[in-house]
């Protein structure tokens, strides 16, 4: 992929497809033009440039095993991700990495997992759900919990409902609010952790979303019996370089890119309880 | 062995004279160096490219002291001024630096890279505080799992001459740091100066076979024990001229136990977020990018550039900065300096020069912060 | 129904699991099943709150409409929930609608009956403040998360 010997310069890749999302997401496929990708692993991340316009860490949202396709589901909030959400196929855009450390799939195995996600934290655990699917005999109980801002703003709803119908998994899906037509759950998702089933000694905790949201999930989780240990949260932070040189994403000790993005609970808890750390 | 046979000859202490340090820095020229050293402009000692002996600040001393630093005449010393307000980084890491090129091409985009850093410097005059600093650097940037390359390039191709500190500014505090202030590796060559004026002596020490290399090239004659003990005595008078310092038994402990210290507020009423202290730190290192399109369309460039952590939009997230007060912001940077810097590189992150004390506009010292923390809340 | 599989399911329900017995008894006097179709309104914003209703199956969705918004449904509770706080303290009132998404099964709880019994008994109004305070502090908790609004772009 990109020349290690000199990593922040991007490599090249093309916009093969661009889905709408939500009113402000979109996923993009994108296929690297000269260069052949090497894959990522689940939690990890890749810096994404639009020429002229920046670069920002996106985190692969895709298919693990497939390797002719980079994915990444991009919310349009600053300038980068907004110029990220409006290319077209076609349009070039800067690739460097993959970066960043990943969700703990090999330790998973044989556990019981559940994955609680809020808001656009689904994308970066999707991946996790696709192993977990794929392997599914590999595992014991395998939960999905996750918390929209609305109905409207579910991410991949398809797919949750394909994987809704699945007996070999539990799907959760509850709103911050809702309008009338909506039948399921309306609170916070944290609300969902004391219903489900897993075996809190034998189980791994996966966790993305917004840090508050990431904030009490973990403490719920813990709070059914979870070690702190065993609850896995991906950090975001501002990142310019995404390879432990540029400073900004530190947080304490660690730095977000180069130590992370993912960290257990343990060694979160009191840094995420300090204030503009 | 080879190795200790080797080590004897560096230990070898030589005395160099005037014409002896006009000739270095002829020959390094001839080696290819871009040979940096002490000027004085615009009443401060600044670091630019020397091509002789009379560029040095012969005969000025500096006066430095909480955000005042002023030049005035005194001596005939060569190398009497101490830290100024800009350090080797600038030319190792340097505040900016394109990092490549993109244009439109039949591809839909071609990226070219800048190619890289070829600069060859040899700096006169780098105090022991600074060559800590370097080491800093070196760990930041070439011994993570990702290295600067540019920085790794000029690093390689570096030539340094250390100067032990002969007098030390009020600000100094680099025995606490175990830094300074006599340079005791890390150097090619280390100069003490035993004399000041026309016929000036200094004591030459050689640190690398590079710095041996260069000796052999110069008018020396060995130093008698008589040299090697007076130079020892400058520097210890030097060292116990210094009364600053920090008290960094349990210091990273006790910064990070206390993030809600009364302290912080008090130095944040104080502090104008200004960044001086970060831009004058030698071991600040943060850098941001800069991307750049041109007016025709066709092209476009990213530049890194020096960041400091006092901005507001360094820890900018969607939806704002993390951290969002002027407290958190000098918590950040003093924390990091003396605490969370141990834990990602195993060493301090301040090296003792006093920099950011001298140029804070108002001020504030970081190791009057330092023991204020330690007191009671 | 006999009173006494009445007793079993609330005995059963997660708000009253562990309960002592002679409470249960006293609180199962005051309850009866309830069965409401998807769709169909339990109450109103404004009426008495003279029920307490222990979901068995289904889902009650609690509303506010607000004029041109629509209905926003900001909770909604499932089995082994409970919803009509509003029972505990003055004036009774409703302050939601509560709509049956899905057909439920629900134990009602008579509100004045049983603020009677816990008024004459204090040992036992004790032990149902006890069993309702987490619910309301849970509640408030989670409020206080959707008005933070975690999941917006806030920009």
């Amino acid at each position: 992929m990109f020349d290690l010997r000199d990593p922040m310069v991007p490599a090249v890749a093309r916009v093969i497809r661009s889905r709408h999302e939500t009113a402000d997401v979109w996923t993009l496929d994108l296929e690297l033009v000269d260069a052949v990708w090497p894959g990522f692993s689940p939690g990890q991340f890749n810096m994404l440039s639009v020429f002229g316009v920046g670069e920002a860490p996106i985190s692969f949202s895709g298919e693990p095993t497939d390797n002719a396709h980079i994915v990444h589901t991009v919310r349009a909030v600053g300038p980068v991700s907004k110029a990220l959400c409006h290319l077209k196929v076609g349009d070039t855009v800067g690739v460097r990495g993959p970066f960043g450390n990943a969700w703990p799939m090999d330790h998973a195995r044989g556990r019981d997992v559940i994955v609680v996600a809020g808001g656009l934290g689904l994308a970066p655990v999707r991946p996790v759900l696709y192993r977990l699917m794929a392997d599914r005999r590999s595992h014991g109980r395998v939960t999905l919990l996750y918390g929209a801002r609305n109905p409207g703003e579910i991410l991949y709803r398809h797919e949750i409902e394909k994987w809704r119908t699945r007996l070999d998994i539990d799907v959760e899906v509850t709103v911050d609010h809702a309008t009338a037509d909506w039948r399921g759950h309306v609170g916070v998702v944290t609300k969902l952790i004391g219903r489900a089933r897993f075996d809190p000694a034998d189980a791994v905790a996966i966790v993305c979303g917004p840090e508050v949201m990431m904030r009490f999930a973990a403490k719920a989780l813990a709070d059914s019996g979870i070690p702190e240990k065993e609850i896995y949260l991906s950090m975001e932070r501002n990142m310019k370089c995404g390879i432990g040189l540029c400073g900004h994403c530190q947080l304490g000790p660690l730095f977000i890119c180069r130590d992370g993005p993912v960290f257990t609970q343990d060694r979160l808890r009191t840094l995420m309880a300090t204030k503009e750390l | 062995m080879v190795a200790a046979r080797m080590f004897d000859r560096f230990d070898e202490a030589r005395i160099i004279g005037v014409a002896g340090l006009e000739t270095m820095i002829g020959e390094l020229g001839a080696r290819g160096h871009a040979v940096v050293g002490p000027v004085r402009r615009d009443g401060a000692i600044v670091l630019e490219p020397i091509e002789s002996v009379v560029d040095l600040p012969r005969g000025w001393v500096d006066e430095q002291t909480p955000g005042r630093y002023r030049l005035k005449r005194d001596g005939d010393s060569w190398f009497a001024p101490v830290v100024g307000p800009q350090s080797w980084k600038q030319f190792l890491h340097p505040p900016r630096q394109k990092l490549w090129t993109v244009r439109k091409s039949d591809a839909g985009a071609t990226i070219e890279p800048e190619p890289l850093a070829t600069e060859k410097y040899a700096f006169i005059g780098v105090r022991a505080c600074e060559i800590a600093a370097i080491a800093v650097q070196d760990r930041v940037f070439m011994q993570g799992p990702y290295v600067d390359p540019n920085y790794a390039a000029r690093r390689a191709n570096a030539f340094i001459v250390a100067v032990n500190c002969s007098r030390a500014a009020s600000t100094c505090f680099c025995p606490s740091m175990k830094t300074g202030p006599r340079a005791t590796a890390g150097y090619d060559l280390a100069l003490t100066e035993l004399s000041g004026g026309d016929d000036a002596r200094f004591l030459i020490e050689i640190g690398s076979a590079a710095g041996q290399s260069l000796v052999e090239a110069l008018p020396t004659h060995p130093a008698t024990k008589a040299d090697i003990e007076a130079a020892a005595a400058i520097v210890a008078a030097t060292e116990a001229s210094i009364s600053r310092t920090i008290d960094t038994g349990d210091l990273p402990e006790l910064l990070k136990a206390e993030p809600d210290h009364p302290r912080w507020d008090d130095v944040a009423a104080r502090c104008l977020n200004c960044a001086n202290c970060t831009m004058a730190c030698p071991t600040c290192f943060c850098t941001t990018v800069v991307d750049e399109s041109a007016l025709d369309g066709a092209s476009a460039s990213r530049s890194q550039r020096w960041d400091s952590c006092f901005t507001g939009d360094f820890s900018h997230v969607h939806g704002g900065a993390v951290r969002q007060t002027p407290k958190a912001r000098y918590r950040q940077w003093m924390t990091h300096k003396l605490s969370t810097w141990h834990d990602q590189f195993a060493m301090s992150g301040c090296v003792g020069c006093g920099r950011c004390i001298v140029w804070c506009p108002v001020g504030i010292d970081i190791t009057e912060e330092a023991a204020a923390l330690r007191r009671a809340v | 129904m006999e009173i006494g599989s009445l007793g079993k399911i609330i005995a059963a329900h997660d708000l009253f699991i562990g309960f002592d017995q002679a409470f249960l008894d006293l609180v199962t006097g005051c309850a009866k099943n309830v069965r409401v179709e998807a769709g169909r309104y339990l109450f109103h914003e404004g009426d008495p709150a003279d029920e307490i209703y222990l979901i068995r199956e289904g889902r009650v969705a609690l509303e506010i409409s607000a004029p041109g918004r629509g209905s926003m449904v900001f909770q909604a509770a499932g089995p082994g929930e409970a919803i009509g706080l509003s029972w505990l303290v003055p004036p009774y009132r409703w302050n939601y609608d509560g709509r049956s998404t899905d057909l439920t099964r629900a134990i009602s709880v008579d509100a004045a009956c049983l603020r009677r019994k816990c008024e004459a008994d204090h040992d036992l109004g004790f032990a149902v403040m006890q069993r309702f305070m987490p619910v309301i502090v849970e509640r408030l908790h989670a409020t206080r998360l959707q008005l933070l609004d975690v999941y917006g772009s806030h920009v």
